[in-house]
């Protein structure tokens, strides 16, 4: 068929009148039976070619040995050697990301929902440099992942050759280990470790760079057994039980105290230890506030459930904290947007801090019992050495945190409610109703989290993503993408802000070519909306640059072949989001919320606890 | 203050980790002998906000396993904490802060002095009061090599100031515990 430059091919013509056009074809059709015949037959010739075991076989091999399904990827000149074999691997399914940066996030996404090690890579020099936003981003959250590389052939390093970067100089910062790789029999070891150690102890994760050489060179070098890794990493011991002394000393101030508070976070995810710190909470009937990557470890609906903590937590779960004689931390850092001001945090508090990385204990706020373990591990431990407490032993706190709790969500200002104004917590409220709380709902970075962290209502751990530690703006999509193909058993809901959208929204094309059914709930402030909000409060309404038009997303989307719905009022949103549950691949909705929407409660740097901002006298009260 | 604080009597302010007295502490660090690994202390400390006063770095009697003496100010917390760091690098494999132990505690030091045959015999007599050597002696200056604690090489140092320091360079601190114990026979590998 000719096609003429800037005319569409004459009898395609269905598309046009259909509400959804799309160049991708979708399933079932002819158009999408033509490609998966095509890509068996590349199969069929590569396994027919009878070649030699290189290193990139090697690296293929160990991926396939580690149960790794999904790779996320683009290619480039110094990988060309595993893409050239990668057809021979069908058990690993390669996604082509449109950006490397989108497919470290994918690959964070990945781990996050599934639990097991996300796998990325990027070719040398710029390639490899578009990953780093993501691999710090892993690393602050503390995430197991992989991270694949390719550098110049070895005589050519440190040469400045095309392409060249020192990438493992770059990444040692922001990596739990990292390993050059210079030599093909070296590669079944390396690649071994680096998922033994992106997995084991405080996951994070590793980045491995193969010179080009190095993948080409034949090899007979063996996979190693868990046993001769482990051998291999003499330095690498992690502490999973918890000191029996210091358990013991737990249960006696847990059992002295009166105001006890749990603070749960991150690691007890990574622990995959939700259900005993729920047993845990439930046989002492203290009250757990979570962390913003904590966020789902409780059933909100439980009655020991007791909120979001920090910066833009609530403010009953903030003024327990300042009110407790004891808080149990496990798996959290206090990092700075939990404690805000560490000399006034927790003023009558005794700490006893759980974490399986020492280093993280002492290191923001000095606690009294430290446990270095596993959370799981402690958590049991903890459980069998604590006395079972009644209710009503604690009933004088339990309803005093109650009435607090009652206050503050009546008077903590959150914008819904008023006729014909979209809210934000309004939209991700409808989202979590209409999905029955049960999807994957990743957030991106600003506003947008923060709303989705406190509205969305979690009831099932491991439902909620957020880069935390990092901030990424730009995460939201991309991890979203890697969460559907982690976890396709639940709906996965990519909340973000026009801004952080904007960033890395040629995913949108990853997600139209693999089909991936990723729902975009893009909350259109037209501004950098956390960025407004701190202008506004503290920076005395100088909005220097926090006003970002955008495109017009529907559009945007149907460009990339993706159905979508614009709703402006809360009458509309029902349903544009039923209807993107409705589609079967990727969807997005257009919400064009208020634009001077804030996030309160609202602590501002330097601040502690007890001085959240609960309202401002801005327009729109 | 907040209503619920405001019966208590005012809290003291919680302490902030590394803020006590600072004071200088000797680590002995044992890695593994691969590529890169100084870098990657040398990295983490820098990252880390620590200040390295002195790095010393070398082989041991053991295959691939280095050892660096590493000298830093901080309180107590602040040591435990560039330790419990340096822990988490893959190849480390021990770490000990030896300031409270008795050690010995050597750096070697090599200075160029400005000395000539007026004062020649001079500057020789004040280094073998500090039990170190003249290594070369050229018409307008000497070297001087001398080993000992860093408070001793100072008290030198100070000295030969007073005669013209050409050049002056020191390994930093080298530290091995006293008596029978081992910190690399206590490496459980």
């Amino acid at each position: 068929m000719t096609v003429t430059r800037g005319k569409p091919p004459a009898g395609d013509s269905a598309s046009a009148t259909s509400e959804r056009r799309s160049h991708v074809p979708g399933e079932g059709t002819a158009a999408a039976a033509a490609i998966d015949e095509a890509r068996r037959t590349m199969l069929h010739d590569a396994r027919a070619r009878k070649r030699t075991r290189i290193g990139a076989d090697a690296l293929m091999e160990a991926l396939a040995r580690q149960g790794v399904d999904t790779l996320f990827s683009y290619p480039g000149g110094v990988i060309l050697p595993i893409y050239d074999i990668l057809a021979d691997y069908p058990e690993v399914r390669h996604i082509l990301v449109r950006h490397e940066q989108g497919g470290a996030h994918a690959a964070d996404g990945y781990a996050r929902a599934s639990g097991k090690v996300g796998v990325c890579m990027g070719t040398s020099g710029p390639g490899a440099t578009n990953l780093v936003t993501g691999i710090g981003t892993a690393m602050l959250d503390s995430v197991p992942m992989v991270v694949l590389t390719g550098n110049v052939a070895s005589p050519l390093l440190g040469k400045d050759a095309f392409q060249e970067i020192d990438i493992t100089g770059i990444t040692l910062p922001m990596t739990k280990h990292n390993y050059l790789v210079r030599s093909a029999d070296d590669i079944p070891r390396v690649v071994a470790e680096a998922f033994y150690l992106a997995s084991h102890g405080r996951p994070g994760p590793v980045h491995v760079d193969f010179t080009k050489d190095a993948l080409q060179a034949e090899t007979r070098a063996e996979h190693p057994t868990e046993a001769e890794v482990i051998a291999g990493l003499p330095g690498f011991r992690p502490t999973l039980e918890g000191h029996p002394k210091q358990i013991k000393t737990a249960a006696r101030e847990i059992a002295e105290a009166k105001r006890p508070l749990i603070l749960a976070g991150h690691g007890v995810l990574v622990a995959d230890a939700w259900r005993e710190l729920r047993a845990f909470a439930a046989k002492t009937q203290i009250p757990v506030a979570w962390s913003l990557l904590g966020v789902g470890i409780m059933d909100e609906d439980d009655p020991l459930a007791y909120g979001y903590m920090g910066m833009h937590g609530w403010k009953h779960t903030n003024r327990a904290i300042q009110s407790a004689d004891l808080l149990i931390a496990i798996g959290m850092r206090f990092d700075d947007r939990v404690t805000g001001s560490v000399s006034t945090y927790a003023p009558y508090a005794r700490i006893i801090h759980v974490d399986i990385d020492p280093a993280e204990i002492g290191k923001n706020v000095a606690v009294e019992v430290p446990i270095v373990g596993d959370a799981k591990r402690v958590l049991e431990a903890l459980t069998k050495a604590v006395q079972p407490v009644e209710r009503s032993a604690r009933a004088e706190y339990l309803d005093q945190l109650a009435a607090w709790r009652a206050e503050s969500e009546a008077s903590s200002w959150h914008g819904s409610g008023r006729e014909g104004v979209l809210t934000a917590d309004f939209v991700v409220g409808r989202i979590g109703e209409l999905t029955e709380h049960q999807g994957t709902y990743v957030a991106d970075v600003g506003q947008n989290q923060m709303w989705t962290a406190r509205y969305t209502k979690f009831k099932r751990p491991n439902s909620h993503i957020s880069s935390g530690g990092l901030g990424t703006m730009g995460f939201g999509v991309p991890a979203a993408m890697g969460a559907a193909l982690g976890n396709p058993d639940a709906e996965t809901w990519a909340i973000v802000g026009d801004g952080g959208f904007q960033m890395t929204s040629q995913e949108l094309m990853t997600l139209a070519a693999d089909r991936i059914p990723v729902k975009i709930a893009v909350l259109d402030n037209k501004k950098l909306g956390m960025i407004r909000q701190w202008q506004e409060i503290v920076y005395g309404g100088n909005y220097h640059s926090s006003h970002l038009p955008g495109p017009d997303f529907c559009k945007l989307a149907e460009a990339y072949g993706i159905p979508s719905w614009k709703a402006t009022t809360p009458e509309q949103a029902d349903g544009a989001i039923r209807a993107a549950q409705a589609t079967d691949g990727p969807a997005l909705i257009w919400f064009e919320i208020e634009e001077a929407q804030n996030v309160f409660p609202f602590m501002t740097a330097g601040k502690g606890l007890s001085d959240l901002i609960e309202s401002w006298g801005g327009p729109e009260e | 203050m907040t209503p619920d604080t405001a019966a208590h009597a005012a809290p003291p302010p919680r302490p902030i980790p590394g803020s006590g007295e600072a004071g200088r502490h000797s680590l002995v660090v044992l890695v593994m002998d691969r590529p890169g690994v100084l870098n990657r202390v040398a990295s983490l400390m820098r990252a880390r906000n620590f200040n390295i006063d002195s790095l010393a770095v070398s082989r041991t009697d053991r295959e691939h396993i280095s050892r660096m003496t590493l000298t830093l100010h901080g309180d107590d917390v602040a040591v435990e904490q560039a330790a419990k760091q340096l822990y988490k690098l893959v190849d480390v494999l021990k770490v000990q802060d030896v300031t409270a132990d008795q050690v010995v505690e050597h750096e070697l030091a090599l200075v160029k002095v400005r000395a000539t045959d007026a004062n020649r015999a001079e500057v020789i007599k004040i280094v073998e009061l500090y039990k170190g050597r003249v290594v070369d002696i050229a018409p307008e200056s000497v070297i001087v090599e001398a080993t000992g604690a860093e408070s001793e090489i100072d008290a030198l140092v100070a000295l030969l100031r007073g005669y013209g320091i050409k050049e002056l360079v020191r390994t930093g601190a080298i530290v091995m515990l006293r008596g029978a114990g081992s910190i690399e026979e206590a490496l459980k590998l």
